[in-house]
């Protein structure tokens, strides 16, 4: 059975990261996608099963129970779940009830997260698996997080399609006024959203002179770039870096500079809660160890002061029933990506409602 | 998964004989139709002897961009009395009927399929073999009938030029070979079944019989059917030193409700077992229409499934769960 989704903030015919390649093991994990409790685990031949986490019986959660066999067996009475998630043993009875099953999502693993599409399994390409492969790529190294956030995933867009917040909320680290000053370009296309910004010949911040010292000795003013790219609905990946001064970065020439993605794909959990997951991969002293723990630290850091902005903006929303927000110029990146969220939204509710 | 069931009113906006005894009907519901996957059914409040009753139709196909669920209803001579009530409906009448539920999932990722369905069991068939030949999915679809003219929707499923399609008209052909049928089927492949119990069983006592994988079976049954002709039937309770009749058109477990005598039931349909009494005698033959009990356990006869099985040419006395410390 299908649910409608209609008013939901988030299409179901889209994969969302549930997991980290490393959380999911051959063992039970859950977690909630969607307004969906989920249960994951591996099989024997390191493939990702996910099945709704109730069991058909009495409603329990799966993930209260245990694996045998690549099957799930449920805690409360033993029923069992194959992979598919038909149940293959009933307690006290010789024959199984024909139509006990709990549903079986189509899983992708790719780019070091594990996918999983909630909606219609029949539209459940694997090509459509946002762009992330910097985070497992050759010349590429780095790691990453997840975190829970107590707002829309919604804010967490809208926060990364503006960076001119860096220079209030992280001043000191990434955040300077050549952010908040230097003027950007925002463009779109039916599948994309790209919100570009130059600062040219500038002293750089804190964080990004240590990231360059890692590469050469200069020291003198860079130009600085964030090029960010949002995938419907929840994945935005943010091109940065710098480059010293008329190195010929700005006309493409970057290799005298240390460029890094900043990987945010961002998993509905509920209408006011998400899985943040994120990561920082780099192009500069990829054998260095030191600096994957270093950046993974510091962006981690840095997101802890995003966190606490919208978890008070999500409040502050459900506080303010009578009131909208007010939209800048600053808001394009944002607006946009809304606009392709509420796209896909309005096609499945057009099918939905057929 | 089951869910909460929610009734809404619906008008009949066509109905059309799609083949012998066979009506195809197309239902508008007030609240617009709900989003479906193939397998569904929709549960219809139905009136036999003026008293409401519930029968579950299968959704036919994939779903349409016309706002509405069309399902198929045989006209079954020997039947409950769901069917007679279905085919008096005309245009424009009204009925209340649940949101659409799926019991019978398709699994989409599977390497092989095999499809068969028997006579009006093409409902929730067509829909299947429909998804699967737009994924280009490895299937084959068996249909089985008495005669093609009592077979609705072969037209539908010619339409789709399936490689494997074999339509089985047993008047012709004889009782179809389902051993040699399963007898090669191979891990890979997953069944999927509907249709009347006899053509069920034996595909499952097959099934059995070659060690064949029990997850790769799937069906759906809503009971309706069994081994012989229903007839009425006395039944004695010594327990409550009670008489009662089961009428032709009604079960053994309507009738002990009917009666006062407490039961518990849940699905109605002879798979979950809760309906099962204690058989202490019988003559006759006892028609198990369900498939809680093993095929061991069915021929000992000493339990069965009071929401769909019955006796013929006999009578029957059993007791029910009560008993005095």
């Amino acid at each position: 059975m299908q649910t409608a989704n209609i008013n939901a903030s988030f299409p179901l015919n889209a994969w969302y990261v549930i997991a980290w390649d490393v959380e999911v093991k051959k063992e039970l994990f859950s977690r909630k996608i969607a307004n969906k409790p989920l249960v994951a685990y591996r099989k024997t031949n390191n493939e990702v099963v996910v099945l709704d986490d109730a069991c058909w019986h009495r409603l329990v959660p799966l993930s209260k129970g245990h694996l045998k066999n690549d099957e799930v067996v449920c805690a409360y009475h033993g029923l069992v779940y194959n992979s598919d998630g038909r149940c293959t043993h009933m307690p006290s009875q010789d024959t199984i009830n024909p139509s006990a099953c709990v549903k079986s999502y189509p899983v992708v693993e790719k780019h070091r997260f594990v996918w999983v599409w909630m909606g219609e399994p029949a539209k459940a390409n694997p090509d459509l698996v946002p762009d992330m492969h910097w985070n497992k790529a050759e010349n590429w190294a780095g790691d990453g997080r997840v975190i829970h956030v107590k707002c829309n995933y919604k804010l967490v867009v809208d926060n990364l399609m503006d960076l001119t917040h860096e220079t209030f909320v992280h001043a000191g680290t990434i955040g300077d006024i050549h952010v908040a000053e230097s003027p950007f370009e925002t463009t779109y296309n039916e599948k994309t959203v790209t919100v570009t910004r130059w600062m040219l010949d500038i002293v750089p911040p804190s964080f990004w002179q240590t990231q360059l010292s890692k590469k050469t000795d200069y020291s003198g003013k860079v130009d600085r770039w964030q090029i960010i790219s949002f995938q419907p609905p929840c994945t935005v990946n943010i091109d940065v870096g710098v480059a010293p001064t008329g190195t010929g970065a700005p006309d493409g020439n970057r290799a005298e500079g240390v460029n890094g993605y900043v990987l945010n794909t961002i998993t509905p959990e509920t209408e006011d809660t998400c899985h943040y997951f994120w990561a920082f991969a780099r192009n500069y002293a990829i054998d260095d160890q030191s600096v994957t723990i270093d950046t993974r630290e510091g962006v981690a850091a840095i997101f802890r002061q995003d966190e606490d902005v919208l978890e008070a903006q999500q409040l502050a929303i459900k506080e303010n029933p009578d009131k909208v927000f007010y939209n800048l110029h600053i808001d394009s990146g944002a607006m946009w990506s809304r606009k392709l969220i509420d796209k896909m939204i309005e096609e499945e509710n057009k099918i939905a409602k057929l | 998964m089951r869910f909460r069931k929610e009734w809404n009113k619906a008008t009949v906006v066509a109905i059309k004989e799609v083949a012998q005894n066979v009506l195809e009907m197309e239902l508008a519901p007030d609240n617009g139709a709900k989003p479906f996957s193939v397998g569904s059914h929709i549960d219809v409040q139905v009136y036999v002897n003026q008293k409401p009753e519930i029968r579950s139709y299968s959704l036919v196909g994939e779903q349409k961009d016309n706002n509405c669920y069309k399902i198929a209803v045989k006209k079954l001579p020997n039947s409950r009395g769901g069917s007679a009530y279905m085919w008096q409906l005309t245009p424009n009448d009204i009925l209340t009927i649940s949101q659409p539920n799926n019991h019978f999932e398709l699994n989409l990722f599977q390497k092989k399929y095999l499809l068969i369905a028997g006579g009006i069991g093409i409902t929730p068939m067509l829909g299947m073999a429909q998804v699967l030949a737009k994924r280009n999915a490895d299937f084959s679809f068996l249909y089985l009938g008495k005669d093609a003219r009592e077979m609705p929707f072969i037209e539908d499923l010619k339409l789709l030029n399936l490689k494997n399609l074999e339509v089985y008209e047993s008047t012709k052909n004889g009782p179809y070979d389902f051993e040699k049928l399963i007898v090669d089927i191979d891990i890979s492949t997953q069944v999927y079944m509907c249709g009347p119990m006899g053509m069920m069983q034996t595909i499952q006592k097959n099934w059995i019989k070659f060690e064949k994988k029990a997850s790769n079976l799937r069906f759906e049954t809503f009971g309706a059917s069994g081994n012989f002709v229903s007839q009425a039937f006395e039944v004695h309770l010594p327990q409550f030193n009670k008489r009662i009749l089961v009428a032709e058109n009604q079960t053994l477990l309507e009738a002990l409700e009917v009666n006062g005598i407490a039961t518990l039931s849940d699905c109605r349909k002879g798979e979950c077992g809760l309906c099962a009494i204690n058989v202490l005698n019988y003559t006759g033959d006892i028609d198990h229409r369900d498939f809680f009990f093993s095929e061991d356990q069915k021929k000992e006869n000493k339990k069965l499934c009071a929401c769909v099985s019955r006796v013929v040419n006999g009578s029957l006395t059993i007791e029910t769960a009560y008993k005095l410390p």
